[in-house]
This record gives C-alpha cells, structure tokens and sequence, in this order.
C-alpha cells in the first residue's frame, strides 16, 4: 500500500453495490464521461487546458474561464461504482464553498450530479508537504516550523466548525509564503450541517497511518482526531518512521487504541525532549489527553521553553507489554465528550493578559487580574499568555541590547510573574512574555495573530486628552484585534480612594 | 426564488405574524402552507383569513387533518381535548371558511419537491413521520427528490444517499443547509403555532430553488399574549400550557 497515495482517501467500504440512482432523479442533461475529456474543451464555460494529474480518485485538469481572474482547477471525480467516493465528493461540494481564508483553496465553482460532477478551486502555486518526506528526518527546528504552520491552518478550519478527518502530507500545501493550505474535504465534517459520512459505512473512514482511535471506532466529532493525525505527521518527519506502521486492515487500525508508539528518543538518543513531549501528546488515545486546540499545540511548537515536560518528554523505550492495558484502559473508561468544535475551542482559548507594568498601574493591576481569573474560570482548558511590551526608541531599534536593556526584560518577567501569582495557575496553563516595540499596540497585535490568540484582556487608564488624541493601546487593540476583547477599568470611586 | 414553508399554525395568530413578518424580511417570494391552520389556539377567524388572503396572492395551502376535521369531517384519532378545540372551533368559522377548508388540496408538487402534510405514500390517512423508518418509507415511494411535511411539531431533516440507508439530522436554527441533488431529502419545518420541543419559539423553514439551500429558523414572538387568549377562551389549559413551555 502506499499510504500517501491519493487512492488511499477512504478506508471505506462499499455498503450496498446493487444501490443505484433513485427512481424519479429529475431529467437531466445527458452524462458526460470524465474519460472522455479533450484539451481545448468547455465545461459550463470553463475552458479545460491540460490534464495535470490523473489518480484513482479524481482527474485534475487546468482551466480557465474569463470572469475567474486567478488560476484555476477542475477537479473531476472518477466516481466508478463506490458509495464512499460519491458521497465524499458530496461532502467536498457542501462544505468547501462555506470555507474562507488563506488555509484552504478558494471555491470556485461546482458541476451537478446530472451531467458531469466536478469542483472548480484556485490552483494552488506552491509545493506539498508531501515533497518533505523525501528527507525525513528532518531537524527539530524544522519539524517544529512546519507543524506550527499546518496546526494554525488547522485551528483556522476549526475555528470554521468543520473537522478535516484526512489530514495526511498529501492533503497540506503550502503557499509561497510558507502559508499552511489544507485541501480534499471528502471526509470533511462541518458542525451545523447533516454529516453525510455518518451513514454505517463498515469501515473506519480516513487514510490508515493518519486515522485517530476515534475514528477507528467510527466518532466523526471529534475535532482532536485532526491533532492526531498531525502528531502523526510530525513523529514521521522527526523520526522517519510512522508511529503506528501503515496498516490496511481494520484489525491493524486498532492496534492504536493499544499500542503506544515507540518514544522519537528510542530510536534517535539526541531527539528533544520537548519536541518529544509534544507529538506524544498528539498522540495519546484519549483525546482528552491531547491538546484542547490546534492553537494551542502551535503555540508549544513556537515555544519550545514554554513547553511543560512531564514523563511522556524522557521515555526512552516503548511500555512494556504487560502495560499496554493502560491504553486501552484509557479509553474504555472515558465515554467519549461530545462537544462541538466550537465548544471544544471556547473551553481551551489562549488569552492574552496585556499588562502595562508602567507607572501608576497598581490599581489596574488587581482588576485585571480578577477580569483574567474570571476569563479563566469559564474556559477550564484555557491558557493565559500575560504578555508587557517594552517600549522601544523607534530610532534606535538596530542598537545591540545593552546591559540596562537585558536587565529591564529580564525585570517586567519579574513582574509578570509576580502578578500572576495570585491566580495559582499550574505551570502547562500560564507564559510570560515580554515584547520590545516602539508601538504598544501593534505589537500586542502581532503577538495575538500570530499566536490564534482568542481573548484579550486589557487595562484602560480612562481618559487624558492626550490619550483622546493619539488614541489609547487599549483603543487601538480592540479596534484592530481578530478575537474578542476586554477592557478593564478601576471604578472611578476606587481610583479616587487611592489618589 | 425563496420559499417560505410555514405549517401546524392552529390558531396562533401572534405565532403566525411573527413568521410571516420574519419570512417577509428575509425577501420570501412565495409562501407554501402545509395545513392544520386551525385547532388548538383562540384565533382561527384571523388565521383562516390571513390564509385565505395569502392563497388568493398566490401561495399554495394543504389540508391537514384539523382543517379537515374542522371542515366537517370526523377524524377518529383525535383525542378528546383536541376535539373539543375542533367543536370550538367550527362555531367561529364563517361558512365561506369552512368552505375553504374543505376544498384544499392534500399535496402540491413543483419542480423536484414535493409538498404534503404528514407523508408522500398515504397523503389522506395522515400517519406520522415518527423517525427513519417512516422517512425512509416516504423517501422509497415519493419520485420527487425533496419531500416537505408537517403533522409532527419538530424540526427535522432526513435524508438517504446511494446506500439507500435513512440518516437523520436536527437542524440548527440559521444555519443554510445545501441539499445535495445527489441524495433524497424530507424536510419538517415544525410548528408555526405549536412548537413542542421545550422551545417556544416559532418554528418555519424558507427554500431558495436556485442555490438549494434549506434554512429552519426560530422565531420568538408573544407566546404569552397566545397562551392568556387560549385560557380566556376557556380552550384545554393544556394548550395553553403547552404555549408557554413550547411542550
């Protein structure tokens, strides 16, 4: 078998092969055969260039139309007699036109069942994360890049309520930005829509080296199981092997629920600990045990100090056989959780504590840690980033630090610290970061974009008119930021109290 | 052109409005009713008028087993609460309402939908769409792709692909959903004037025939003022009981 085949998109079964189309389908067009497809040819208007890729699967040509300003392809399924394939192409249909953003293809258009199914999307110009198997394994530090970037395309679709259930290297481009693409939705299942794939298809559905344990036991809701298949992912370019082999029968698909996978530092001694850490985690068969959010798991990858080593960071063998049961254990005693994705996300944000440690704020400073702790208290999965940017000369920005320069960083860390004591936040819930920007806000920005930040919470010093005209931090950032914003302020007879 | 889809309304003249006004919003251009306007509620004077006048502007009314028994025909299964509500009823009904209730249609049929009150085999004999296994019996028989019902007050969707299995979905209020034209679909839309899944809101569906897109909403309206006329009128408290919880 080759796993990272196209072909390989459904371990799904034929259900009943005598099923045909329903009686009483309206009349329709004549069928065109996608066999029978000529360069130079229309289609609805689109002008079929050059047959780029012909899989078992789907037939990808290069098109064009005059009112589609971007590159463009057909992709046209080669549907033959399998239910799983059809229907997968229906699910492809129904969800890919409700997805925006950078991390998935743009939609462009579709073709009916009556005459010739088909998706017309933006041709993606950039390489495959399939081309990076070919050196596995590949460094720590670029293990780590590419997972960040497809566990933020993975946060951004689940912020989307949809659950990939096919992520695999052929199924992840990336832009020539780096930007991390997610394609081929088959086995896709959006939140508030009829799961088309729910129907008692005798296999698990998803591709054999990638598919979560809860797949395997046929839960399609589970937004985690996309974590999974990304930890299987990362251990494969860590380590150049698959942590659970690529196995083509059912009973091979299960080993997982009781297997653990060899640890990365088994087989190579010098593998980090940290990153080590992180995919075991993925993999875990609970999935409560996994990370709460692909945001989440970004953030450790782009944060190796912040990553909180527990036992799973050392093992440097497999358990040993009589311990397996743990595994299995672990997943019989917990009933699955059924939350939605979007519930999944709201119970385990990043928030971002933005802490002014500048003059006067000690009045601030309580409220926001009571506003941080009650944000906390509603999301018992979140983690709290408390973030202070040192203000930087704008001319002096390519000055070395210098000795005063590293002692005032390494004081506000002090700082932070020491103001979130109170909480008593566990270790893996709570960083600290200090940022250097001549421009408060814009830096608080960048951090919160670049980190799938989901809450900010922020101090407002309340108004001098010299803040109305330059416009507060507080002011900018809720202006700007993408997640959802609180503005803490010290009740005026509280501030009056302490002047 | 968008399809508003509205059924069960049993005298609910505030349910009604709401969702009429709701649907107007939302620029439906042609109102399909799929009966039991009447039963129930304390308004089946305003109801029967507001539906008669929106059949003479052209939309399509069904005939569901209320209308038909409140029309004059004994219906057996009703229990004795709701025949009471019936006998109530046809003293307030004008002849020319009662002529109109007799005179409905029990399905419609456009394009590729098909529009009945309780189910597509047996249109007449008004048997309940309970769950898959009747679904499934309407979607084997029916020959138009999508079946639209009413006769049961909550809001559901089944649909069957090429392995002619039943799978059932409960839809999220707002959310358009595409009904792919390679499968087979039976909308219930739920009640207008009787919602019974421990929402009081109103419930109503709309349909745009071009883009396919099936949209059930929830609408709040003054189920209090609904459920104060349904005592006042000295109708089963139940009833009115069933206003206020939606159950």
């Amino acid at each position: 078998m080759a796993p990272e085949s196209d072909s390989a998109a459904a371990a799904g079964a034929a259900a009943d092969p005598g099923a045909d189309t329903p009686a009483g389908s309206p009349a329709s067009p004549a069928p065109v055969s996608p066999y029978a497809l000529e360069q130079g040819q229309r289609v609805d208007g689109f002008l079929l260039h050059e047959r780029l890729h012909r899989g078992g699967m789907a037939a990808l040509w290069d098109v064009t139309r005059d009112d589609v300003p971007i590159p463009a392809i057909m992709k046209i399924p080669l549907l033959g007699d399998d239910p799983t394939a059809i229907v997968g192409f229906e699910v492809e249909q129904m969800i890919l036109p409700l997805l925006h953003g950078p991390h998935v293809p743009r939609w462009i258009g579709a073709g009916g069942f009556e005459s010739l199914p088909y998706i017309v999307m933006e041709m993606l110009q950039g390489e495959s994360l399939r081309g990076h198997l070919e050196r596995v394994p590949l460094p720590a530090d670029e293990v780590a890049d590419l997972g960040a970037r497809v566990a933020e395309a993975l946060h951004d679709l689940h912020q989307q309520q949809v659950i990939h259930h096919d992520i695999k290297p052929s199924n992840i481009m990336f832009r020539q930005d780096g930007t991390a693409v997610l394609i081929d939705f088959g086995l896709a299942r959006h939140d508030r829509l009829p799961d088309l794939l729910a129907e008692q298809f005798r296999l698990p559905m998803g591709t054999g080296p990638y598919i979560s344990p809860e797949q395997v036991l046929h839960n399609r809701s589970d937004s985690r199981s996309d974590l999974f298949a990304l930890g299987v992912i990362l251990y494969y370019l860590a380590t150049g092997e698959r942590p659970f082999g690529a196995p083509t029968s059912v009973r091979g698909l299960r080993r997982r629920l009781y297997e653990e996978p060899v640890p990365p530092r088994a087989r190579r001694a010098d593998f980090p600990p940290w990153l080590q850490e992180v995919i075991l985690r993925c993999l875990e068969v609970d999935p409560e045990r996994r990370y709460a959010t692909a945001a989440l798991l970004a953030f450790d990858l782009t944060h190796p100090d912040a990553v909180v080593l527990t036992a799973r960071a050392q093992a440097a063998r497999r358990p040993p056989a009589w311990r397996r049961w743990q595994r299995s254990l672990r997943r019989m005693i917990r009933q699955p959780t059924v939350r939605s994705t979007t519930q999944q996300l709201n119970r385990a944000p990043i928030v971002v504590a933005a802490l002014d440690l500048s003059q006067d704020w000690e009045a601030l400073s309580d409220a926001l840690r009571t506003a941080a702790g009650n944000v906390l208290l509603s999301a018992p999965e979140a983690r709290l980033a408390c973030v202070s940017v040192l203000k930087t000369n704008r001319m002096g920005m390519d000055t070395p630090v210098d000795e005063s320069g590293a002692h005032r960083h390494v004081q506000r860390l002090v700082q932070l610290q020491h103001w979130a004591r109170p909480l008593a936040l566990p270790s893996g819930r709570v960083t600290f970061h200090v940022l250097e920007s001549p421009d408060p806000a814009a830096a608080l920005l960048d951090y919160a974009n670049g980190n799938q930040v989901g809450h900010i919470v922020i101090g407002s010093r309340g108004s001098s008119s010299l803040k109305r005209y330059l416009g507060s931090v507080s002011t900018q950032v809720v202006a700007q930021a993408s997640c959802s914003v609180t503005v803490v302020k010290v009740p005026a007879a509280e501030r009056a109290a302490r002047a | 052109m968008t399809i508003a889809l509205l059924t069960d309304i049993h005298s609910n003249r505030e349910a009604l409005s709401a969702c009429l006004a709701h649907a107007q919003d939302r620029g439906a251009d042609q109102y399909i009713l799929l009966g039991d306007y009447v039963g129930y509620g304390a308004d089946p004077g305003w109801v029967m008028d507001t539906v008669m006048d929106l059949v003479d502007r052209g939309a399509i009314a069904l005939r569901g087993n209320h209308d038909e028994a409140a029309g004059g025909t004994d219906d057996p299964r009703l229990n004795d609460d709701a025949r009471l509500c019936i006998d109530w009823t046809r003293r307030r009904l004008t002849p020319a309402q009662g002529a109109f209730l007799r005179g409905l249609p029990f399905t419609a049929q456009d394009g590729s939908c098909l529009f009945v009150h309780a189910n597509g085999w047996d249109p007449q004999g008004f048997e309940y769409i309970l769950g898959p296994m009747q679904a499934a019996r309407n979607m084997q028989v029916v020959r138009a792709r999508i079946t639209f019902c009413g006769h049961m007050h909550e809001p559901m969707l089944y649909h069957m692909g090429l392995t002619q299995r039943c799978e059932v979905f409960a839809p999220i209020p707002g959310t358009p959903i595409p009904l792919s034209a390679a499968r087979r679909w039976l909308a219930l839309p739920g009640s207008v004037g009787q919602p019974r899944d421990g929402n009081p809101a109103a419930c109503y569906a709309t349909f745009d025939e071009i883009t396919n897109l099936l949209t059930f909403w929830r609408v709040p309206y003054d189920h209090e003022s609904a459920a104060r006329k349904v005592r006042a009128a000295g109708l089963p408290e139940r009833y009115a009981l069933q206003l206020l919880h939606g159950a």
